[in-house]
């Protein structure tokens, strides 16, 4: 069972929200969530996994690119000009963490840098809690995570029930610190006092990444998506999953160019305008998603594209699960 | 029949059936990744059918995975699937010789999430069933619950347990409950517009278009629907609250008079949207006009897709330019 935060979560909390804007799980009709809170009785520390990642907060679901207006007035407004004081996402787990540390790598940095993603990103401070309770569906561990994980995070804390322990693991995190007066060990990340709790079996990515790479033709794509339904709820929820689409829209003369989140599981994702679909049918587009995740990823950006918490084996309506997937890759040592 | 010997009447049957080459596939449940889970599963050789389970998490609508496959199926169905699969015969996509029914009746699937919500999210790392309770062991603990209490939202409605359609009956007929027909409709009618308008709004809130609820439903098969049509585009893709309650309203419109109230859209659904809300009101009003439930009845042609002569024109704005061609004649 879990435990309602303690003492020490709670003031944590008080203190931040007098610096800043802070974002925390919260119950919003029977389901948890990221979300801005007032006070720090609406955080939902302890109600296990949020059901949507906090993604959303660097990668909003909908975000416009710009408008323009015929009408002449100010209707076609500027794109939002995005936060502007720094802003605080709390209590994230840490493999949710990593996952924004991926898609800094995707969308933060280098050549390809991404101006709307940097502009949501560069005012957030990230403070995670490692987990001291884990679910069936956790997996960090197997993808190169695990439960007391900092990549990603800024702050990563302890919750020690009366009090926190915090590890500053960035610049921005020693900012904050100061901010709110958080004690913390000059000396860096300290090893914590508590043991973690199990996260899936340790697996060797590299080996993974081979085995994949040599199945591309295999037969067994087709075997291992009979039963998916192409819909986008793995990658909707995952943490890293970060594909969109632009699109443009008009209401009353005013129109909008925006990019929202897509998905390699549509068959209209890889659709050319002449109708052919290089990726014809689930086999093809459930080899992308795990090809994507465990390969391509690995290959680019030096860390895995899933960082195992679990959000897609929870929720696939069919339960096309993807540990069994990469497990049976790497099973027996044989070739899938 | 217990569930135990439903299983293993479900396995021979359908060994015998792929054995026999009376079937080329036979789709059903195998145990799923976790405990709470069955997931649907293809099988196609006699000895591969060791992998088929029943028990209170098949809730997916096999009948969704039947078309578009070559040779001859067995499906292992529940009422509500018998139901889809009679519409979707009428409607001409599938073809009921090509078929096998192997009908299992029902007494109502459980919401894994309900069970989740009220352990507390604890860890479930084990789940029996006996004497209509679940055994659960969760967070290290036995736990006993009612199967009634963790019921899905349309099983607790659902008053045809037994297939409709079937060639081969495993286990008992289930009670078949006397439910009110649509009181939750007509609850919801009651309401205030306001307050009706805000509920609706607070669960199409909730949706993030993962498509899912269209997806995993059996009689959501068009080609090209209209939600992913780019010309012309007839929906929003963005973050408009009036584009995601276009997409609900006009697939509850296109479902009316053929969806088959399995509740397998709500069960997809990762946000939990109580997507009956506008499904039942269908369901209410076909039901009501027309004294058809869909799924029900192999030879009653379905009144939506039926053209007669006779049929009243009250609905029309101007009575006089539907009667006539236009051509002067
Ligand atoms: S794997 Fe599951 S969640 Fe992902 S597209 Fe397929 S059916 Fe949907
Ligand atoms: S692929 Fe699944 S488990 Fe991995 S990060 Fe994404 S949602 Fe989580
Ligand atoms: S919502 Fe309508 S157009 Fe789309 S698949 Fe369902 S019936 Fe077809
Ligand atoms: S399954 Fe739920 S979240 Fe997904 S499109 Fe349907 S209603 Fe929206």
């Amino acid at each position: 069972m879990r435990r309602p935060p303690g003492r020490g979560i709670t003031d944590l909390v008080e203190r931040l929200l007098t610096v800043a804007e802070v974002y925390a799980p919260v119950e919003r009709d029977q389901s948890v969530v990221f979300d801005r809170i007032e006070s720090a009785r609406e955080a939902a520390i302890d109600r296990g996994p949020a059901a949507l990642s906090p993604k959303n907060l660097v990668f909003p679901r909908c975000e416009m690119l710009l408008s323009s207006s015929t009408r002449g007035d100010e209707s076609g407004r500027a794109p939002d000009p995005g936060p502007g004081g720094p802003r605080v996402l709390f209590g994230v787990r840490p493999c949710d963490a990593r996952a924004i540390a991926l898609l800094d790598r995707i969308l933060g940095g280098g050549e390809k840098t991404d101006s709307y993603y940097i502009r949501r990103r560069e005012s957030l401070v990230v403070i995670s809690i490692g987990c001291t309770e884990s679910l069936e569906t956790c997996f960090c561990e197997t993808t190169g995570g695990g439960p007391r994980s900092t990549e990603g995070s800024d702050i990563l804390l302890e919750d020690l029930g009366d009090r926190c322990e915090a590890s500053i693991i960035t610049e921005k995190g020693v900012w904050l610190a100061g901010q709110i007066g958080l004690e913390h060990d000059p000396a860096g990340a300290r090893t914590p006092r508590g043991p973690a709790p199990p996260a899936g079996p340790a697996a060797d990515l590299a080996e993974l990444k081979k085995r994949l790479d040599r199945s591309f033709e295999d037969q067994c794509w087709r075997d291992i998506a009979l039963k998916c339904i192409g819909c986008g709820v793995c990658t909707f929820l995952c943490p890293a999953c970060h594909c969109f689409d632009v699109i443009d829209e008009e209401t009353a003369g005013v129109r909008v160019r925006s990019r929202i989140w897509d998905s390699c599981q549509f068959p209209a994702f890889t659709e050319q305008a002449s109708g052919y679909n290089p990726r014809p049918s689930a086999a093809e587009r459930f080899r992308q998603r795990v090809m994507h995740k465990f390969s391509y990823c690995i290959e680019r950006y030096g860390m895995p594209g899933c960082v195992g918490c679990g959000r897609c084996v929870s929720r696939c309506p069919v339960n096309l699960d993807i540990r069994t997937v990469t497990a049976s890759f790497l099973g027996d040592g044989g070739e899938p | 029949m217990e569930a135990s010997a439903i299983v293993r009447t479900v396995r021979e049957r359908a060994a015998e059936l792929l054995a026999s080459g009376r079937v080329d596939l036979v789709i059903g449940f195998e145990q799923g990744s976790m405990p709470m889970r069955a997931a649907p599963c293809f099988v196609s050789d006699a000895d591969g059918t060791d992998r088929l389970v029943w028990n209170s998490f098949c809730g997916v609508n096999l009948a969704r995975f039947l078309r578009g496959r070559h040779g001859r199926i067995a499906v292992v169905a529940k009422a509500c699937d018998t139901r889809a699969l009679v519409e979707l015969i009428k409607e001409n996509q599938l073809c009921r010789t090509d078929m096998v029914v192997i009908g299992v009746p029902c007494a109502g699937m459980v919401d894994s999430a309900a069970v989740e919500e009220i352990t507390g999210h604890a860890g479930i790392t084990g789940v029996e069933e006996a004497d209509g309770r679940l055994l659960l062991t969760a967070g290290g603990s036995p736990v006993s619950l009612p199967r009634e209490d963790v019921l899905c939202r349309s099983c607790r409605r659902c008053s045809t347990r037994n297939p409709v359609i079937c060639d081969i009956a495993v286990g008992e007929r289930a009670p078949e409950p006397e439910i009110p027909g649509f009181l939750d409709v007509d609850q919801f009618a009651a309401l205030p517009s306001e307050e009706r308008r805000t509920r609706i709004e607070a669960e199409m809130k909730r949706c993030i278009r993962c498509n899912a609820c269209r997806n995993v439903c059996p009689m959501c098969y068009c080609v090209r629907c209209f939600a992913d049509d780019a010309f012309p585009q007839w929906v929003g893709r963005g973050g408009d609250p009036g584009s995601v309650m276009s997409f609900h309203l006009v697939r509850a419109l296109h479902l009316a008079g053929r969806c088959v109230e399995c509740g397998a859209c709500e069960r997809a659904c990762p946000t939990g949207v109580d997507l009956g809300i506008l499904n039942r009101r269908m369901s209410a009003d076909v039901y009501r006009h027309f004294g058809y439930r869909p799924g029900m009845a192999p030879e009653i042609p379905s009144p939506l897709s039926t053209f007669s002569p006779g049929d009243p024109e009250d609905f029309m704005l101007e009575p006089d330019r539907g009667r006539s061609c236009g051509c002067g004649g």
